[in-house]
């Protein structure tokens, strides 16, 4: 079953909402504004009663899959529980009906809870300082780099190049192109980690950072950190961490003890904010203190108990975002740390690994594992073995969500063919892992005696596999005028239907 | 699941980490009940002060609305918020299509012929426009044309310094000019010469870009009226809560020559066997997952649960419902901005300009006058003065549908007690 769009519902004769009248004497636009500057035309939004718009809505809700329902063993995106009591908390109009331009005496608890989560992420990461201010990841990625280009500019130094492992995430190098570096691939050795012998042939007094996960995407703890730190800083570069994989070890160890000057954090992955179908997330970065003079503006500081915001940092990148970041996202990862304590998040991180390593086990033998173990929170498989089936990973990805599991990230990272990322987390239970396993096996099964059959999967969903490259053509199509239909927006038939 | 392992003890899979980087735990407090969970985040928002919401007359950026019920019905199913980015199409319809109906809404709302899924916010949406201007005219500077939102002109700067854009105040837009900015209504609330800057910045070969209110264009011409080649905005108004300041929603639509320079993710119809109509990604060769360094913009995460809430607000309302709260809050403004000239020494701190519903007032003793009104618990207006120094005593007021007309009585009332 699919559900018409809003648009397609629409109808004529809804009467609009109830809504207030003005009931005071002023006047209208229409009396007060010069005629050009009114809309012309209505406006083309659909007309909709709420049970109407309600139906709507829950029927789009019920095409979804979700962590609420299904497994979600996404790779790199820490897919775990959504604590229910941290949506209470930020919903609680204590938060939700502050204005941003309030005094400061009257948001002193709001500034107390940035204050504290401020502390908690430098107590997990092991640095100075923290910013809340980025509104994601690649936010974060950015804001960093901006920070470690204002600190090398301070010194008179003109360092044009941030080096980035051929296996980061696709956001490191952008952000880096965004900050006005340029971007120097650094390649992988055998055993998946970064090439020593690489980094240091690309390390130059042109380095302004080289960026890193550890675990690195693969899932594998770089065992040579503090080597690497060391040469990175030797050549007076500073080491940047992507946070993604931050989940692999709470309580075990820190990146700002490994080296790192500059850190981002997913709230949205390892402090379970909601994903929200792609957002809103946070990318809050912690810094060592000589990055903390470039912290954006303003910074939450305390002083004898009151908290005040400065805005007065002369050596500020400036501001990354409107107002102080997104301050209900803040909200439900201080209430999160809070209800998991030190203790609690140790142990997380502890069973996220023993979940990777668990699940690893189970299907080693079914998929290629093209590197050894132990992995760390996630690992990277490959299908390549079902390459004489002619069965591919996408293949596998599509089987899967026939089987009510939602897929692993597939074909990523690059450096390992056909891949097959799988993140369980600590929040699955052991028969989840192990029924997602017997999942795998089936299908790898199927792709010896019935490859074709997986081809045509999935079968079970409101639609199937969709086609992409023809609806790529149309886009073109669109685009280069010599079509009607837009694609990527609703048209009213009359004007050519999508 | 050790013994499966074939190993003792979890330490056993950490043999990769150096034994001089292994802690003892974190330094922070035990864990707690939910129950003690909560009363610690209670009395941490029990010691904010929360304005009600019809005695709210502060705006910048940030508006009291009426958020009908049915927007949070929506967006707190767990279907949606616990979703992740819908990398597998046939398993997200509801969330693809969710963000095509917002695409189509805001594509409608601007006048424009494409929107992208959500970017995070105002700021960063306007930031976001001045890229695509500068790769698509090869020019590095940016004009920002009067009073266009202070905080949204300090990100346009820090994304402009890493790429090497120039953001320059005010002036005529020459042939380095790779677009114009302008925000309709502005800061402080009142309208500029939307066309007459667009023809401006479209003679010098510049882009025009127009940052608006949603709700406004419900009354206004859209960007798309008036010729305009970007659209972006802060969607906050559209059913989401002020909660300090976010998450709210950035929004940026364009036109059609522009679209493979958009920034994020872009969801289009697509086809399967049977030919049943379903949505997907589109366009992805623009974004960062698959360009990296050539990336259009670096963003992944966006704003999507907040984009959902926009689509339903707008649905909910429909265009008549837009137009009644459009309409409301002009009337009101306007109501307003006549009751305060009336007070002795306040006057409209620009007689001769039109505004909407947020209008600028010269306030004698301004801060004296807010911390009146604080302590009878109302939100006075917004200090200009704080980013414009030549606004010093300046104080803009807003006004929507939550202002009724006994609180606008009561404003007055304790102004003149």
């Amino acid at each position: 079953m699919t559900e018409p769009l809003s648009f397609e519902l629409s109808r004529p004769a809804v009467d609009p909402p109830r809504l207030p009248e003005a009931d005071v004497s002023g006047p209208g636009p229409a009396e007060v504004l010069p005629h050009e500057a009114l809309r012309s035309r209505p406006l083309g939004l659909p007309r909709l009663s709420e049970p109407e718009i309600m139906r709507h809505y829950s029927r789009l809700a019920s095409l979804n899959y979700s962590i609420s329902e299904n497994f979600y063993p996404l790779g790199s995106c820490t897919m775990k529980y959504n604590p229910v009591a941290n949506e209470l908390a930020a919903a609680l109009p204590g938060f939700a009906g502050l204005h941003p331009y309030q005094d400061e005496d009257s948001v002193q608890g709001a500034l107390e809870l940035m204050w504290r989560l401020e502390r908690a992420l430098c107590a997990v990461v092991g640095v100075e300082r923290v910013t809340l201010q980025p509104a994601a990841g690649a936010h974060g990625e950015w804001t960093a780099l901006r920070m470690i280009a204002a600190f090398h500019g301070s010194r008179g130094e003109n360092r044009t190049e941030v080096l980035v492992p051929d296996s980061a995430h696709g956001t490191n190098p952008a952000s880096a192109a965004l900050s006005g570096f340029h971007v120097v691939e650094v390649n992988s050795g055998p055993d998946g980690r970064i090439s020593l012998a690489d980094l240091e042939s690309k390390l130059s007094p042109r380095t302004a950072a080289l960026m890193l996960t550890n675990p690195n995407t693969l899932g594998l703890f770089e065992r040579e950190i503090l080597d690497i730190a060391e040469m990175v800083h030797a050549t007076g570069a500073m080491l940047y961490y992507d946070g993604a994989n931050l989940n692999a070890f709470m309580g075990i160890c820190r990146p700002g003890d490994m080296g790192f000057d500059a850190v981002h954090m997913n709230l949205h992955k390892t402090f379970t904010t909601p994903h929200g179908g792609g957002g809103p997330g946070a990318g809050p970065v912690g810094v060592k203190a000589e990055l903390v003079p470039f912290l954006p503006s303003p910074t939450v500081e305390r002083q004898n108990g009151r908290l005040t915001l400065d805005h007065k940092r002369p050596q500020s990148i400036g501001r990354v975002r409107s107002f102080y970041g997104n301050f209900g996202m803040l909200v439900r990862a201080y209430t999160y740390i809070l209800a998991m304590g030190g203790d609690g998040l140790s142990q997380a991180s502890q069973d996220a690994v023993l979940s990777a390593n668990y699940l690893r086990k189970l299907v080693e033998n079914d998929l290629e594992m093209p590197h050894e173990g132990p992995c760390m929170h996630e690992f990277v498989a490959s299908a390549q073995n079902l390459h004489e089936n002619g069965v591919r990973a996408l293949d596998v990805a599509k089987a899967l969500l026939d089987k009510e599991f939602y897929a692993p990230t597939v074909y990523f990272p690059l450096v390992v063919p056909e891949a097959i990322m799988v993140e369980p987390t600590e929040t699955e239970s052991m028969a989840t892992l192990d029924s997602f396993a017997a999942a795998i096996k089936e299908i790898v099964a199927r792709a010896r005696t019935d490859p074709q059959s997986l081809h045509a999967e999935p079968t079970r969903l409101p639609v199937g596999r969709l086609d992409e490259v023809a609806a790529a053509r149309r886009i073109n199509a669109y685009l280069q005028g010599s079509s009607d239909d837009p694609v990527l927006r609703w048209k009213a038939p009359s004007d050519g239907a999508s | 699941m050790l013994e499966k392992l074939g190993v003792q003890s979890i330490n056993d899979l950490l043999i990769d980490i150096p034994p001089s980087l292994r802690l003892e735990g974190l330094q922070l407090p035990s864990g707690l009940s939910e129950l003690e969970t909560m009363a610690q985040v209670s009395a941490l928002a029990n010691r904010n002060k929360v304005y009600p919401d019809r005695l709210t007359f502060r705006g910048g950026g940030v508006y009291r609305r009426f958020i009908p019920a049915a927007v949070a019905a929506v967006t707190s199913k767990p279907e949606f918020y616990t979703a992740y980015t819908p990398y597998q199409a046939e398993a997200s319809q509801g969330t693809l299509q969710a963000i095509f109906e917002y695409q189509s809404l805001i594509a409608e709302l601007t006048g424009l012929d494409v929107s992208n899924a959500s970017l995070y916010d105002g700021a960063t949406a306007v930031a976001e426009a001045a890229m695509m201007a500068y790769v698509h005219t090869g020019r590095n500077e940016v004009i920002v044309s009067g009073y266009v939102h202070p905080e949204y002109v300090q990100v346009l700067r820090a994304f402009g310094d890493g790429r090497g854009i120039k953001v320059r105040k005010g002036g005529e837009p020459n042939k380095k000019t790779a677009a114009v900015i302008f925000q309709q209504p502005d800061f402080l609330g009142l309208l500029v010469d939307a066309r007459g800057l667009t023809t401006a910045a479209h003679d010098a070969g510049a882009l025009a870009i127009a940052c608006v209110d949603p709700i406004s264009l419900a009354l206004l011409a859209p960007p798309g009226e008036y010729d305009a080649d970007i659209a972006v905005g802060e969607g906050q108004q559209l059913g989401l809560a002020p909660s300090f300041g976010g998450p709210h929603v950035g929004f940026i639509a364009c036109k059609k020559d522009l679209v493979r320079k958009l920034p994020g993710r872009l969801v289009g119809t697509a086809h399967d066997a049977q030919g049943r109509r379903g949505f997907v990604l589109a366009l992805a060769a623009r974004e960062q997952h698959i360009r990296r360094e050539k990336a259009t913009s670096n963003i992944c995460t966006n704003h999507s649960l907040c984009a959902l809430a926009a689509a339903v607000y707008l649905t909910y309302m429909g265009p008549y419902g837009l137009r009644q709260v459009a309409d409301v809050s002009f009337r009101r403004a306007h109501a307003l901005a006549e009751r305060l000239q009336s007070l002795p020494g306040w006057e409209l701190a620009f007689p001769d300009r039109q505004f909407v519903n947020e209008f600028p007032m010269r306030v004698p003793k301004a801060p004296a006058v807010l911390r009146k009104l604080s302590k009878k618990g109302i939100l006075g207006g917004l200090e200009a003065g704080r980013w414009f120094r030549e606004l010093k005593g300046v104080v803009t007021f807003t006004c929507t549908e939550v202002n009724d007309g006994r609180a606008l009585d009561e404003l007055v009332e304790a102004l003149t007690a």
